[in-house]
């Protein structure tokens, strides 16, 4: 049924179809709104039988998840930043144990300085914790995306993550068709648990493992994730079949099969990227776009594939790895490796600093005649920076960097927007 | 593609204003995106919120920088936040207030852009008076509605219906009916007084 809701909502919407018999959640911005949603569905019986555990930190989130998952329960949390963070040491658990949880990120940036908004560095940095990662365009594929992920988790006993960027969609209102109960116990099955505590069958989770085992338990994880390169579009074509729609998969191309220069990019922000690619290609420029949706496993072929007839490639990434530059460039150049092509790495959006049409034009153009320095940070206040480096040199005692650049900024929420 | 930006402040429904306006254009069969202006969420503080209504499917996520038309919900703004930036010299204004655009310190600048365009309505007295409260987020969105033509009437009731049940809904339908006929008038004065 076509409704016209929240992000948060319509994710809730998904994650109850799939039948969750156990939801544990600390709220966190801007991850609230789909927990508070849930809450409400299992308080008012609509989502039965279902246990809704408010628990005292994200820490506690993933361990009962992980209680709940390990009895043969299908769990479900979600979070953000740096309760992302404060979950890690019980996200490798959930992932070594195999166990199929499945966990929204809505994606938001990590302090300091200390910062509400929209970009990628939460789910980033756990981008080798043994969690598959989805990454959703819009709201719609947020929704199918959940549905494919109690799926996908079950059917290989391994944990997925599915990462919706914060504010940008989980508060935006737009359409979404919401497949009934039916259609959704249709394509997921009742969770038929590989490994399941039982007091009547009693069996022990977790063993510790020695130098003789360790790396063979542990390769399991990845040697998950390379049939999950199999099993993720199989998923999606089934999911296509039974729902009539194209989401999920490992990758998405965009006008690129001919493109010179193909732009690479995750999540929300590929909807602006696209109407800049047709913008431009109105006026004869031959460029596309590739957007990743399955960060993990990393899709090494299938993007090769996409992108080897390049002349350049874009990749515009929503995290930094200080000291380096790009995380998502590293795992192209992997994909590409052998090919002579130029790329380039655009660290945009971080803190939720908006991602516009005319910032792309100018840097599409920039690097379609390739003049891009290759790492660069779209619209940087370089002033802003250099004043600070200026204080910096000038006195040892300069004070806190967020404190003084504030200082230099002037007061925010003048302008428009 | 027609993109409205609304400003207001925390409290005042400026984001349901633009969640409700996005209904409303679903309702008559449009793609609609609302979003806020993700901001600072406290009672007081300026606020933004946005809409994009169109035929085909929306994907542009950047903020609404060159609006069609704004709604100011909280006529305090305007001398401290930049809530006329981006509009068009054919853009489309409602302002909630009691006051004229000379006496609100605009006359001079309602001259660069399409007079009947530029309305004003006491949303907030209307809504006080149908709701008791003076919230005038619904009552700007019928306004809108007669202003803009954008969408109807039947729309916007409908949308507020969907957010608000019993007499709270009732009373904001009623407040937006009534913004709407004000408006109605106003233009229909104003093409009068440019026809005569």
């Amino acid at each position: 049924m076509l409704r016209q809701v929240e992000g948060s909502r319509a994710v809730a919407d998904a994650v109850a179809l799939c039948r969750p018999e156990v939801i544990c959640a600390y709220p966190i911005s801007p991850q609230t709104h789909i927990v508070e949603n849930l809450s409400q569905l299992v308080k008012t019986g609509q989502l039965a039988p279902c246990e809704f555990v408010n628990v005292e930190s994200e820490f506690a989130a993933m361990s009962v998840a992980i209680g709940a998952c390990a009895t043969g329960a299908r769990a479900y949390t979600a979070t953000a930043s740096q309760g992302l963070l404060y979950m890690v040491e019980a996200l490798y658990n959930a992932a070594g144990l195999g166990l199929p949880i499945v966990m929204t990120v809505a994606n938001r940036a990590i302090g300091a300085p200390i910062n509400i908004w929209n970009d990628h560095s939460d789910s980033m940095s756990q981008r080798d914790c043994g969690w598959i990662q989805l990454y959703a365009e819009t709201n719609q594929e947020a929704l199918d995306l959940h549905i494919q992920a109690f799926r996908l988790a079950e059917a290989l006993s391994t944990p997925v993550m599915v990462c919706m960027d914060g504010f940008i969609l989980t508060h935006a209102v737009e359409r979404v068709d919401v497949p009934d109960q039916a259609q959704v116990d249709a394509f997921l099955p009742p969770f038929a648990p590989r490994q399941s505590l039982d007091p009547d069958d009693p069996v022990s989770i977790g063993a510790m493992v020695g130098p003789e085992a360790f790396m063979e338990v542990k390769y399991l994880a990845h040697a998950k994730q390379m049939q999950a390169l199999e099993l993720i579009p199989q998923i999606a074509a089934e999911f296509q079949q039974a729902f009539g729609r194209d989401s999920g998969g490992l990758i998405r191309s965009y006008r690129a099969a001919d493109a010179e220069t193909i732009v690479v990019a995750l999540g929300s922000v590929l909807g602006t990227i696209k109407d800049t690619v047709d913008e431009l290609r109105e006026r004869g420029v031959k460029i596309g776009a590739v957007g990743i949706t399955s960060f993990r496993p990393f899709p090494l072929e299938p993007l090769r594939a996409a992108l080897e007839h390049a002349r350049r490639v874009v990749v515009l990434e929503k995290a930094l790895a200080v000291g380096i530059g790009g995380i998502v460039t590293a795992n192209v150049r992997m994909a590409l490796a052998g090919i002579s092509l130029r790329d380039y790495t655009v660290i945009a959006g971080l803190g939720g600093r908006p991602i516009t049409k005319a910032s792309l034009h100018g840097l599409f153009a920039e690097a379609i005649a390739d003049r891009l320095a290759p790492l660069t940070f779209l619209d940087m206040d370089w002033g802003v920076v250099n004043r600070e480096l200026e204080r910096m040199g000038a006195s040892p005692a300069s004070g806190p960097h967020a404190e003084n650049i504030l200082r230099d900024v002037g007061p925010v929420a003048a302008g428009p927007v | 593609m027609f993109q409205v930006r609304i400003h207001g402040r925390g409290g005042q429904g400026v984001v349901t204003a633009a969640e409700m306006l996005s209904v409303a254009a679903f309702n008559e069969g449009r793609h609609a995106q609302a979003f806020p202006s993700f901001g600072s969420e406290r009672m007081g503080a300026p606020v933004v919120s946005f809409c994009r209504i169109d035929d085909h499917e929306i994907r542009l996520r950047e903020p609404v920088m060159e609006p069609d038309a704004l709604i100011i919900q909280d006529p305090t703004l305007l001398h401290q936040v930049d809530v006329f930036g981006g509009l068009a010299p054919d853009g489309f204004m409602l302002i909630n207030t009691t006051k004229s655009f000379d006496e609100l310190g605009l006359g001079e600048f309602v001259t660069g852009f399409r007079h009947e365009r530029l309305l004003t309505v006491p949303a907030g007295e209307l809504a006080r008076e149908h709701t008791g409260r003076p919230v005038a987020n619904a009552a700007l969105l019928g306004g809108f509605a007669a202003l803009s033509g954008l969408i109807s009437l039947d729309a916007v009731a409908g949308a507020i219906r969907e957010r608000f049940s019993g007499a709270v809904g009732e009373g904001n339908v009623a407040a937006a009916r009534a913004a709407h006929a004000w408006v109605a008038v106003e233009m229909a004065e104003l093409s009068g007084a440019a026809s005569g």
